[in-house]
């Protein structure tokens, strides 16, 4: 079978997949989000190119990805419904394709409410759904929306998002089914620091067959510090950290609360890795990227990433 | 008394849309009549529903709670951003639409499932117009 990517190849090698995220810098230049990559790539398989991430305004997620494909390193391009339409992102989708990315995770995106450009006008003229059913449509079909045909038929690896730490809990499964009816081929899950609540999402998947259909990535990451975590819970939509998590982070010397952080994360990925149906990690260390090769070195991973090494 | 109360909005879904279908050779699609199930449809709906006149009702599959109140306008379920306490992301003193969309529709008779279907873009030029004569003449699908 051919494939869209070497994302979908280790995949189906029932490689334990490892990604990661770069927030894409402030700058007209590559140099700082080259040097954000230098601490992930050593360590990922693929690394999302966030698209106006928390609704603030970066580096577009299209221009990061191309310039990771220069470094030789495997994007996934984000794009989310908040900013563009039906028109504007399919342009995206075939000119990203001509620019060598294949990979593409389809979003909703979060409200400009909570960035930095609050007044913006806020398009959602797609959801993250029916996005999906667009970029499938000119995938299988060689035509846009409206029937217009394509030179080509582009070949993509299309993935999503999924939160099973957000209400309401027993209709995030069903909510995946779509995504995966949709022609969703893998999903990144929010930031997991709930193993219980993980379980009984994967088990109502796994009850659905959902872990056959789709390659299911666990969100993890590190958190630097107690204060963090406290304004990431207040702050961050659907992000969840639980109360004993952010206890144990205020009981540790605020100097070694980022070490401890660290620690926390690699335990979460060392439990996450023996769950059924999981087929991966996707790590996003905000602006704490340099910790991501410990973390993977350091953890279960380790064996993961030398295997592969040994094995090409 | 809630769902009581969902039970007979399922009923006059079922009802109407009944009639409306068997008299569609009568309701042309001209000015008038287009003015008039506006107005029905706004007095109606808007009350009962908080009804945003997208002109594509979806009720029947969204547990009878109106899709277009959610500010991202989704019509597919939840975004990831649905508070713990099942509020929303952007208003945090609304609850969640598609939590209560959700709720609601665990408790129908016959239109249980119709929320696992999977909705189509919104036409937007449908806006403002009638969603029963939409639907009669199906103009959506
Ligand atoms: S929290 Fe619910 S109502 Fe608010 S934007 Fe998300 S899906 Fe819509």
């Amino acid at each position: 079978m051919p494939y869209a990517s070497n994302l979908q190849k280790l995949f189906d090698n029932k490689d334990f997949v490892i990604t990661s995220e770069v927030s894409s810098p402030d700058a007209s230049t590559h140099s700082t989000l080259i040097e954000r990559l230098d601490h992930l790539k050593h360590s990922c398989d693929a690394i999302n190119a966030t698209d106006a991430s928390g609704a603030h305004c970066h580096m577009s997620s299209m221009a990061a990805s191309k310039i990771m494909i220069d470094q030789g390193i495997e994007p996934i391009l984000q794009i989310s419904c908040r900013d563009r339409n039906r028109i504007a992102i399919q342009g995206d989708v075939i000119g990203a394709h001509a620019l060598g990315i294949r990979n593409i995770l389809c979003l909703t995106g979060d409200g400009v409410e909570t960035g930095d450009h609050p007044e913006a006008k806020a398009v959602f003229d797609l959801d993250s759904i029916t996005l999906l059913q667009t970029i499938s449509h000119i995938k299988n079909t060689g035509t846009f929306l409206s029937g217009r045909k394509l030179e080509n038929q582009p070949d993509l690896f299309l993935g999503a998002a999924s939160n099973p730490f957000a209400p309401p809990f027993d209709f995030r499964p069903f909510r995946l089914q779509k995504k995966i009816e949709a022609g969703c081929q893998f999903i990144q899950t929010q930031y997991c620091f709930d193993i219980p609540r993980l379980k009984s999402f994967m088990e109502t998947a796994r009850d659905l067959g959902l872990d056959k259909q789709c390659h299911i990535l666990v969100g993890v990451g590190p958190l630097k510090s107690a204060a963090t975590a406290e304004w990431i819970t207040k702050n961050v939509p659907g992000v969840v950290i639980p109360d004993e998590t952010i206890g144990l982070l205020r009981r540790t010397p605020k100097e070694s609360q980022i070490q401890e952080g660290k620690k926390i994360c690699i335990d979460i990925i060392n439990q996450v890795r023996s769950i059924e149906g999981i087929a991966g990690v996707h790590i996003m260390a905000y602006l704490l990227d340099h910790l991501v090769p410990e973390i993977v070195s350091e953890s279960i991973l380790d064996k993961e990433v030398k295997s592969r090494k040994s094995g090409n | 008394m809630q769902t009581a109360r969902l039970r007979l909005l399922e009923i006059s879904y079922e009802i109407s849309r009944s009639i409306l279908h068997r008299l569609k050779p009568v309701f042309r699609q001209n000015r008038v009549t287009s003015t008039v199930f506006i107005g029905i449809e706004t007095v109606t709906k808007k009350p009962l529903f908080n009804c945003k006149m997208c002109g594509q009702c979806i009720l029947h599959s969204t547990g009878m709670v109106c899709p277009m109140n959610c500010p991202k306008n989704l019509r597919n379920g939840p975004c990831g951003g649905v508070r713990q306490n099942g509020n929303c992301e952007i208003q945090p003193t609304m609850k969640c639409v598609w939590v209560r969309a959700w709720d609601q529709s665990k408790k129908m008779r016959n239109h249980q499932k119709d929320i696992y279907t999977i909705q189509k873009p919104l036409d937007r030029r449908l806006t403002g117009t009638s969603a029963w004569l939409n639907d009669i003449h199906s103009s959506t699908r």
